[in-house]
């Protein structure tokens, strides 16, 4: 992000300065040679070369000097990198919502990525439908996720914190809706963190609304889309849920993880999430408490 | 060559010139039969007004959703379908034809013409269009409009992604659209080089007929490309073909690059007539013969140039590589220099004049400086690891429309209050006009100038509703009152083109005191445009008529 700011700083002030130009030129000359009553006529000017090489010559020397800051901001801001250069984490964007795939330790993550502070993670980008488009503003340039296309940038935060970001290639109906989370912690953190996403989910809950829950999620057809690990359910084409009560919010940042927002969740995703690809199940009032005990279970 | 006659003397003043106004047929079937370059023009026109305040609506919807945070006043579903039309509205159904209205009225006009080179040809033209636009709104009826946005990225066009019909309809529309675009231009290219009046070279003609000129030559060259990409999608979607198609093995970014090679050039078919009604109306006013008038023509044809080697300016954050991305940077960054030499030759213009500030003056003026910012910002674009944050972003809707309102439709206004009074007679409502004109100043402003922020703190574009992060109400608030404003300000336009229409003041054949040969007719002109012409000795054939002690043809131009 800092080349990138910096270099928006300086071609901010010279974009600025050119526009007090313009504007003071265009605000003198219209106060200053307004019509005046005498309705005497101006003298005819056809022009002077020696101006125009003035505003012609000049704008490219500016434009050299901006074109070298690029040049340098691109070096700074996207490192090259080499064919052999060991992938750290693919992404893959899907309609509507980010697949994270952390290749060394097999953890998978969905729409929040945790990232060890200071380390510079090289990213694979992908797409399983459509064209989506990467960009979390505070951590450098945005990339498209293109179908047949992969592409690759380096990721790195320089302080912990959790940094806002969003889908910014229009991909659909619910593009509003496919925000990320990037979640940057010190490596210990991380490192424990990775070692929880990898863990089975405990026993399956014994007696209660939660253990009913988890029938009912084998017995619908949630595992057809959904893996939760440790059970039958290993449907790749929704977030894998095997840690869902970890998250921050749900539906890719449409509002915040609480139980209260999961039943709503449940129970109309249309309502919620209008042309989703997570189906209406008409679940009863019942069903809806089991599953969401059930999902809380899994922290 | 124009066969009109000329004059035997060359009497004192213009004002003697004209003839009486006839018409071929009259009542609504002399509209829709017509085959005169004018009423086709008009026809242009009212058809780009109408859907001005189509797309004008849509806008306004979207505002209203977007005023605040987690808005449910459209759906996702109705949001992208007007966002996707209100794009390609006023893109092909606004901008393209109120300037190829304007070419059609005036090219023959300027350069001394009865009619265009092939008047039935014009019509068919222009039937295509309104029939194209009729078609493409047609989708709302007909199971959904196109959701995919105006340039209708593959594979999300494709059928997998986009089922229902809208996309369908947005590729036959904008064929269709396209084939009146491309005929049109080929009329418009042959009047101008066979139909000029004797002693109007072709560096005395006129700039707006310059830029239309050049203009022209885009559309032939780049409008082919984007009818073939349209055939493609719809081979892609109604007979299961794999251009676009990834999984199947087709290409994704083929369609941008395609796309593109178009959407570029497009921009300034929409841009460069818009400098030609400028570099009319700013001598006019200022009194002043065009500053440095080889320059700005010249400067037109190396953007048309440029604007065919910069498509990829577009495709910043696609991944192309470092390599692809240096050339097309350096295509874009060198495309501001021919656009800095107009505007500091308009400004040279006003430089030492007497500026009457009417209302068409009033909006060149304002034109220079919002113009001006699209530019700018344009250019921090191209230095493009600012693309890379900032593309796709809010702070790109704020960049377009600096150009495209702040640019092109502030230059329709500037023309259309110029040259009403040539095509009805009367005069528009200066008092309305200047209304008109700073509530647009304030709302094109207030909307637009926000949206730059909106997205340098994050906010993409083409998004039907935002959470609520610090800031972003306030700021779309602030863009929605500025819409409604520029709403306003539009309405009152409408009241005085139709005031204005019913009961103006007679205009006479030369209220401005203009120099062009549009001028030397009656207002309206009759069916055959000019009884007479004065004789073409230089640029300015009124001013030789008006001032024969210092004609333009003695300082050689």
């Amino acid at each position: 992000m800092q080349p990138i700011s910096h270099l928006f700083l300086i071609v901010g002030i010279v974009m600025a300065a050119i526009l007090l130009l313009v504007t003071v030129l265009v605000l003198y000359a219209s106060f200053r040679y307004r019509d005046s009553a005498a309705n005497k006529l101006p003298r005819q000017e056809f022009g002077r070369t020696s101006l125009e090489i003035l505003w012609t010559v000049g704008p490219v020397l500016i434009l050299v000097f901006i074109f070298a800051m690029t040049i340098h901001a691109m070096k700074e801001s996207d490192p090259a990198f080499s064919v052999n250069q060991q992938v750290d984490l693919v992404i893959v964007a899907h309609q509507w919502w980010w697949e994270a795939r952390y290749t060394k330790s097999g953890v998978v993550a969905a729409n929040e990525i945790h990232l060890p502070v200071g380390k510079r993670l090289f990213v694979r980008l992908e797409s399983a439908d459509v064209i989506h488009d990467w960009w979390v503003p505070q951590l450098g340039r945005k990339m498209d996720a293109v179908p047949g296309h992969p592409n690759f940038l380096w990721l790195e935060a320089d302080s912990p914190g959790f940094y806002s970001g969003t889908c910014a290639e229009y991909c659909g109906a619910e593009h509003a809706w496919m925000r990320i989370g990037v979640i940057a912690e010190a490596e210990s953190a991380f490192e424990s963190w990775a070692q929880h996403q990898l863990e089975v989910p405990s026993k399956l809950p014994s007696g209660g609304d939660a253990a009913q829950g988890s029938e009912l999620f084998q017995q619908l057809t949630c595992g057809n889309c959904h893996t939760i690990a440790g059970t039958s359910a290993q449907g790749k084409i929704g977030p894998d849920l095997s840690h869902i009560g970890d998250r921050l919010t749900l539906a890719a940042g449409r509002f915040k993880n609480t139980p209260a927002n999961l039943a709503h969740w449940l129970t109309d995703p249309q309502a919620v999430k209008p042309d989703s690809h997570m189906p209406n199940f008409q679940l009863t009032d019942p069903q809806v408490r089991q599953l969401t005990a059930y999902l809380e279970t899994l922290q | 060559m124009s066969d009109v006659p000329y004059m035997p003397q060359m009497p004192a003043t213009a004002d003697h010139l004209g003839a009486t106004v006839e018409h071929e047929k009259s009542g609504l079937l002399g509209w829709v039969a017509t085959v005169d370059h004018k009423r086709i023009g008009i026809l242009y026109l009212l058809t780009s007004l109408v859907f001005f305040g189509v797309g004008g609506i849509e806008a306004l919807l979207m505002r209203i959703q977007l005023a605040r945070p987690n808005n449910t006043f459209l759906s996702p579903g109705a949001y992208n379908q007007i966002f996707t039309m209100h794009g390609t509205t006023m893109i092909f159904l606004v901008a393209m034809p109120a300037l190829t209205g304007m070419a059609n009225y005036l090219v023959p006009l300027m350069i001394g013409a009865k009619d265009v080179a092939f008047p039935r040809l014009n019509a068919f033209s222009f039937w295509l269009l309104a029939f194209g636009g009729l078609f493409l709104y047609f989708s709302f009826i007909a199971g959904g409009a196109p959701a995919a946005g105006w340039f209708s990225y593959a594979p999300l066009s494709e059928q997998p992604y986009s089922s229902t019909t809208g996309v369908d309809y947005y590729a036959i529309g904008l064929f269709v659209l396209g084939m009146g675009s491309i005929a049109a231009a080929i009329n418009l290219i042959v009047t101008i080089a066979g139909f000029r009046a004797v002693g109007l070279t072709i560096r005395r003609l006129p700039l707006f007929v310059w830029m239309v000129l050049v203009t022209q030559i885009l559309i032939l060259l780049a409008l082919p490309a984007l009818n073939a990409s349209l055939s493609m999608l719809l081979i892609d979607r109604l007979m299961n073909g794999h251009f676009f198609v990834t999984d199947t093995g087709g290409s994704a970014l083929l369609w941008q690059h395609f796309f593109w090679a178009f959407g570029h050039p497009e921009v300034y078919i929409v841009v460069l007539p818009a400098f030609g009604m400028i570099s009319e109306v700013i001598p006019v006013f200022s009194r002043k013969v065009i500053y440095g008038y080889e320059f700005v023509a010249a400067s037109t044809v190396a953007i048309a140039v440029l604007s065919f080697l910069v498509w990829a300016h577009h495709m910043f954050a696609v991944g192309l590589g470092h390599s692809i991305d240096v050339v097309f940077a350096i295509g874009s960054m060198l495309i501001a220099v021919p656009t800095g030499v107009k505007i500091f030759n308009w400004i040279a213009t006003m430089w030492g004049g007497s500026i009457r500030f009417t209302t068409s003056m009033l909006f060149a003026t304002g034109f220079l400086v919002t113009f001006t910012i699209g530019g700018l910002s344009g250019i921090s674009f191209a230095a493009f690891p600012i693309d890379w944050q900032v593309t796709d972003t809010y702070y790109l809707v704020a960049h377009l429309h600096y150009v495209l309102f702040g640019g092109t439709v502030f230059a329709i206004f500037a023309g259309v209050y110029y040259w009403f009074p040539k095509m009805s007679g009367r005069m528009l409502s200066e008092k309305l006009g200047k209304t008109h004109f700073w509530l647009m100043l304030v709302g094109f402003n207030m909307t637009f100038m926000v949206q730059h922020f909106m997205g340098l703190i994050g906010m993409p574009r083409r998004v039907f509703t935002y959470p609520d992060l610090p800031g972003w109400a306030a700021l779309n608030m602030t863009s929605t009152i500025g819409a409604v404003i520029m709403g306003i300000a539009v309405a009152i336009f409408l009241w005085n083109l139709i005031i204005s229409f019913v009961a103006g003041e007679p205009a006479g054949n030369n209220p401005w005191d203009a120099w062009t040969l549009e001028w030397a007719t009656t207002s309206p002109p009759p069916a055959h445009n000019f009884d007479l012409l004065p004789p073409i000795r230089s640029r300015r054939p009124l001013w030789d008529l008006a001032h024969p002690e210092d004609p333009d043809w003695k300082h050689g131009h």
